[in-house]
């Protein structure tokens, strides 16, 4: 066996994966909180690539060196998508608090649709290139012929954010009060917590980690359209899915799990059905976990 | 200290709070007894903001407060043990504690009543670390009045304490309920089924009869009145 290119692909899955787990995020820590699964937030990844890619040609122009513009267009995404996942629970789902799971679904899917469309009337239907913002990194060079100094901007980053995240569930007040939300919704009330408040939060925190996922892989791959947020959507849903929806760890596991296996299957067998991978994957995890990897199956409730 | 004006509340077209007043007074121990789908825990929930009431009016010393989502209710100082215990089964027993002092942040003083829970019930000293799912009932319970004893409430609801515990757990929990109503001088309305216990310890009694309060007086009283052993005493 050819080890380098058994690394080349281990690495390209961790890498796939490390993007999944961050659009992941946003996907179980939705459903944690208000059990909807929020078939708009492919959109909201697609939309901070979209303006990661409006703000880094303004600076570039501008004459900005790589590493600021990457900084400041990373951040201008998050902004933008946290604004847009904002508003998106304000104005779609929260009228809907206490309506049947089906007209949230539904208004979820309509809301995905009117991103799209909203995105393609405003700029275009073409691909547009995006510009590297990684710059080849000096220190890097020995090891690029397995990973990429893009690929490592991508694995470190998503690092740092889980990290981060980790810190923000366990430690802040916020955090425990959406682990609280969670559980158990009426109590987490009962004890002085905004329920509509840490909603708004988890809508946030999940749009931002998407929002730097689209930002890494739309400089990475190169090019992005206003459909980009479809696919890569579904991909981390059935990350989620299969890590255990609405487990945090769960979701980077699945996300992982997706990576390697798309990476492995494309590089040893074919690259024809890649899509199909992450499907049938799914399908056979469900049989036997219905809950996924690390989901919870229902356990007492008093 | 809590007053209730002719109010009403409603599921859906069921009308389950026909006409509700009651008055409760700073430092008390009142307690409300009825029958099963009387509409107890509906008035609890209605005064914690939960259920929305359709008309009347709920005052907290003097202030309006049913138009006030459950946080602020909360924040004023009213807390509820809700039927059922609800606690967060995924958390330990120590962060369910934490929660309740979410709205709190006098460090020397959450570290007092943290002591003084221990000190009342060591088996959640033990427990700490443990999930809360996976605590017994009798121990949901202290923990369920525990962490409502961390929200260092002035007003304390609670909702049938004793269901389910055995009669010396049960015990235990109404000597608790009389002594955080000595030591921390926190008012308590206890709605229960265990209408004997309850009138033992609460000054007050109301008797609720679908949606309707028929009876009060003091708990002696009630104790004594003979429609009241009939119903509820099973004497
Ligand atoms: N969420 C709900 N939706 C519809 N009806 C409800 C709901 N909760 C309570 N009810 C109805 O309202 C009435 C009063 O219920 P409530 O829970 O207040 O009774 P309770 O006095 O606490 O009874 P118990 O002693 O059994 O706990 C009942 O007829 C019940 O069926
Ligand atoms: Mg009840």
């Amino acid at each position: 066996m050819d080890f380098e290119y058994f690394t080349q692909l281990f690495f390209g899955g961790l890498t796939r994966g490390s993007i999944y787990a961050l659009i992941a995020l946003g996907y179980t820590m939705v459903y944690g909180i208000i059990e909807l699964i929020n078939f708009a937030h492919g959109e909201i990844y697609m939309i901070g690539a979209f303006t990661g890619l409006i703000i880094s040609t303004v600076l570039t122009m501008m004459g900005m060196p790589a590493i600021a513009v990457m900084v400041l267009a990373g951040m201008a995404a998050i902004i933008y998508s946290c604004a847009y996942g904002y508003t998106m629970e304000k104005i779609a789902y929260k009228p809907l608090r206490n309506a049947p799971r089906l007209s949230v679904l539904i208004s979820a899917i309509g809301m995905s649709l009117f991103l799209q469309n909203y995105v393609l009337l405003a700029q275009t239907s073409d691909f547009l290139p995006f510009p590297s913002l990684v710059p080849e990194f000096e220190f890097w060079e020995p090891y690029s012929h397995i990973l990429t100094s893009p690929e490592l901007m991508i694995l470190s980053t998503t690092v740092v954010v889980m990290i981060l995240l980790t810190i923000l569930i366990k430690f802040t007040k916020i955090g425990k009060a959406m682990r609280a939300t969670s559980q158990d919704k009426m109590m987490a009330a009962l004890l002085g917590i905004n329920v509509d408040q840490v909603i708004s939060a988890t809508f946030v925190v999940g749009s931002a980690t998407a929002a730097i996922g689209g930002v890494l892989i739309a400089s990475h791959i190169g090019q992005i359209n206003f459909y980009m947020g479809f696919i890569a959507g579904i991909k981390a849903f059935v990350a989620a899915v299969l890590g255990g929806i609405g487990s945090i760890p769960g979701a980077v596991l699945g996300a992982l799990v997706l990576g390697w296996t798309e990476s492995f299957f494309t590089g040893y067998i074919s690259s024809d059905y890649e899509d199909v991978f992450a499907f049938i994957f799914l399908v056979v995890i469900l049989i036997f976990r219905p809950s996924g990897i690390l989901g919870r199956s229902q356990i007492q409730k008093v | 200290m809590l007053k209730l004006k002719n109010v009403q509340a409603f599921y859906g077209n069921i009308q389950a709070l026909k006409d509700i007043s009651m008055d409760v007074k700073e430092g008390e121990i009142i307690t409300l007894i009825g029958a099963n789908g009387a509409g107890k825990s509906t008035t609890l929930m209605t005064i914690c903001g939960i259920v929305p009431i359709r008309s009347g009016e709920i005052l907290f010393e003097g202030q309006t407060i049913n138009k006030m989502p459950p946080n602020k209710i909360v924040a004023l100082g009213i807390n509820q043990v809700p039927e059922g215990r609800h606690i967060f089964p995924y958390l330990t027993v120590m962060e369910n504690l934490d929660m309740g002092t979410f709205l709190r942040n006098d460090k020397d003083g959450i570290k007092k009543d943290l002591d003084y829970i221990f000190t009342l019930f060591p088996r959640l000293a033990e427990r700490r670390n443990q999930a809360g799912g996976t605590l017994s009932g009798g121990e949901q319970q202290m923990l369920a009045i525990s962490r409502a004893i961390m929200t260092r409430p002035r007003l304390l609801l609670l909702d049938e304490p004793s269901l389910g515990l055995a009669p010396i757990i049960t015990h235990q929990i109404f000597d608790i309920i009389k002594k955080i109503n000595k030591d921390n001088k926190t008012t308590i309305f206890l709605v229960e089924q265990n209408a004997n216990l309850a009138l033992n310890v609460a000054d007050r009694g109301y008797v609720m009869e679908n949606g309707l309060i028929t009876m009060t007086d003091t708990g002696k009283n009630l104790l004594a009145n003979e429609d009241v052993k009939k119903a509820y005493l099973g004497i």
